[in-house]
């Protein structure tokens, strides 16, 4: 997971540079990403571009409410997104308790919790497919609490 | 009473699928009625050549058990193994407080078996029937299981769902990844067999009205969808691709319509497919989660979960006004409804004191009634005769099948003995 994120900066950091390139862009960001990337990189990605964020979010049980560390996380991949071409994936996911429909549709509420608020940091919306995975693909076994807590998330995939 | 009822009963149950040698799930029974009926299956007679593959007396005991309104008599404590009901010594079965007693002769076919059976009470000495089963050379299951419906019904005035089957999900492990499952098995989780295997998970499996199809969501195209699929061909039909939720496909009562969950305007909706001309029709529009339709049995209405009053509850929506109206009060948490046949009770996943379980609800009076005592209980799926419900539980971290009667006072569990398994439907009559 973590070299697929550092692969997906570096990709992302080759397609400002093409987006700067083909446009009159002079974003301040757009062109520090154009000095970062003065020897890019897809097999071997830039390891001093950034360190890789944590891509996954948590919920409380039943909720879409973003806590406030996500949040924070969240202005963080805002920023590295803006003004990127960079298609990202946000999957939302459910625990196991309560009905796996519902779960469905509250893993679906998650994930557009998470892309409204990246959209309302000026990430384009184009760029941010949301799918729901309910409770059928939990990210760790079992019943307990802090299972539980592991699973009520949404994964941010570049 | 006294009149000889002969009928023959055909199976036409096609076996097309491929049969495991050995049944996956096991009947495990927890609960049953404080005064159970005694009734005794004699074993039958054969006069073909060799073995019978299947223990036929035995399947219809293990039936009549599971119903939990029965108690068979245990082959050993029976005094004589009566053929026929000249054979039965009615003094013999009063002492062991016997009140019924089944005997049956089975006989080759041209291409399978014939089975004669009598029922016979023994408190008032008399024949109640002799009837008739065939089967092809595969269906001695089935043949028990039609026996089984006839004594039930003859006895109880209910019924017989021993015939009926299950559609359920499994998920294992293999090699080393999630491999899922569409199941199909007999409901005493004898035969069971695998109708499709997805590398993506699968959910929500429904049959159509008539038993010859099942909808489903499968992710196998990245994202959820749903399908409908011929039991007997395997021929399938992808009928959604919006983005966002496919989900929770239930068909109508007439079998025309599939109602549905889709989120394409940009939270879910209700929405009903008319499967002969392909028109969606939107039928809800609220903001909150409007999810898990299920058709009350005229046609008229679904009954649906939303969260619209904040916590998810479960609602009736009239289809020709388009009037929506609450259905439950009680408690934080009550979701994925389904009706009883006659359209009288509601089934629920209920959350009371933190714990999920499966409950009932008069829908005229609104009184509700928690049926099972476990605490990750989901899934509920009535049987055609309305006597019991199977649903999802979990027991350790393994995901187990079970059944209740929707009085409360049978249960039995039917564990896997591979993988999890859960979503079990309950399939209606085949004929």
């Amino acid at each position: 997971m973590l070299k697929s994120v550092k692969t997906g900066l570096g990709l992302a950091c080759v397609m400002a540079v093409m987006a700067g390139c083909s446009s009159t862009d002079t974003d301040d960001s757009a062109q520090q990403q154009m000095t970062q990337v003065q020897e890019p990189v897809v097999e071997t990605p830039a390891q001093e571009t950034a360190v890789p964020l944590d891509n996954v979010v948590y919920f409380d049980f039943d909720q879409s409410l973003l806590k406030p560390q996500t949040r924070d996380l969240l202005i963080q991949h805002a920023d590295r997104l803006r003004g990127s071409a960079q298609n990202v994936r946000l999957e939302g996911h459910a625990d196991e308790l309560g009905t796996r429909e519902y779960n469905l549709a509250l893993g679906e509420r998650r994930a557009n919790a998470v892309r409204d608020f990246l959209v309302l940091q000026g990430v384009d919306a184009a760029s941010l497919e949301v799918i729901s995975y309910g409770e059928e693909r939990p990210a760790q076994a079992g019943s307990s609490e802090s299972a539980r807590a592991m699973n009520r998330r949404v994964v941010i995939v570049k | 009473m006294m009149k000889n009822l002969l009928k023959t009963v055909a199976v036409l149950v096609a076996v097309s699928l491929s049969v495991g040698a050995r049944a996956q799930l096991v009947v495990d029974i927890t609960s049953g009625i404080d005064d159970p009926t005694p009734i005794a299956v004699s074993p039958f007679s054969w006069s073909g050549s060799g073995v019978l593959s299947e223990d036929v007396s035995g399947i219809i005991s293990a039936d009549l058990r599971r119903s939990g309104l029965f108690a068979p008599v245990p082959k050993a404590d029976m005094l004589s193994f009566p053929k026929n009901p000249e054979e039965v010594v009615f003094r013999d079965w009063r002492i062991l407080g016997t009140e019924y007693v089944v005997t049956g002769r089975i006989e080759p076919q041209a291409a399978g078996y014939l089975l004669t059976f009598d029922l016979v009470n023994i408190f008032g000495q008399q024949k109640m029937f002799t009837k008739q089963v065939s089967g092809g050379s595969r269906q001695l299951r089935d043949i028990a299981h039609r026996a089984a419906d006839e004594i039930f019904e003859a006895i109880t005035g209910i019924r017989g769902a021993f015939s009926t089957e299950m559609i359920y999900v499994l998920e294992e492990r293999r090699g080393g990844r999630p491999s899922y499952a569409l199941m199909r098995a007999d409901i005493d989780g004898a035969r069971a067999r695998e109708i499709r295997r997805f590398s993506a998970p699968v959910m929500s499996p429904m049959w159509s009205p008539n038993g010859q199809e099942v909808a489903y969501v499968s992710f196998e195209t990245g994202r959820p969808a749903i399908f409908r699929e011929n039991l007997r061909t395997g021929a399938r039909q992808q009928l959604t691709n919006f983005k966002g939720i496919n989900s929770s496909p239930t068909w109508s009562p007439d079998g025309t319509k599939l109602a549905m969950v889709l989120s394409k305007d940009g939270n879910p909706e209700i929405y009903v497919l008319d499967l002969n001309t392909g028109r969606f029709t939107r039928m809800t529009r609220h903001f909150s989660i409007d999810t898990e339709p299920n058709w009350m049995p005229d046609g008229k209405s679904l009954v649906f979960t939303s969260d619209r009053g904040g916590k998810p509850q479960i609602y009736q929506l009239t289809l020709a006004t388009g009037q929506v109206d609450r259905l439950t009060f009680d408690g934080d948490y009550n979701a994925r409804p389904r009706v009883s046949p006659d359209g009288k009770t509601l089934v629920m996943v209920h959350r009371s004191r933190g714990v999920f379980t499966i409950a009932t609800m008069d829908i005229n009076t609104g009184r509700m009634r928690v049926l099972t005592e476990t605490t990750l209980d989901e899934s509920p799926s009535i049987a055609p005769n309305g006597a019991m419900l199977m649903y999802a539980t979990k027991r350790g971290d393994k995901g187990i099948l079970a059944a209740v009667s929707l009085d409360a006072g049978v249960k039995y569990n039917l564990p896997s003995q591979r993988g999890d398994v859960r979503e079990p439907a309950w399939s209606p009559y085949f004929d």
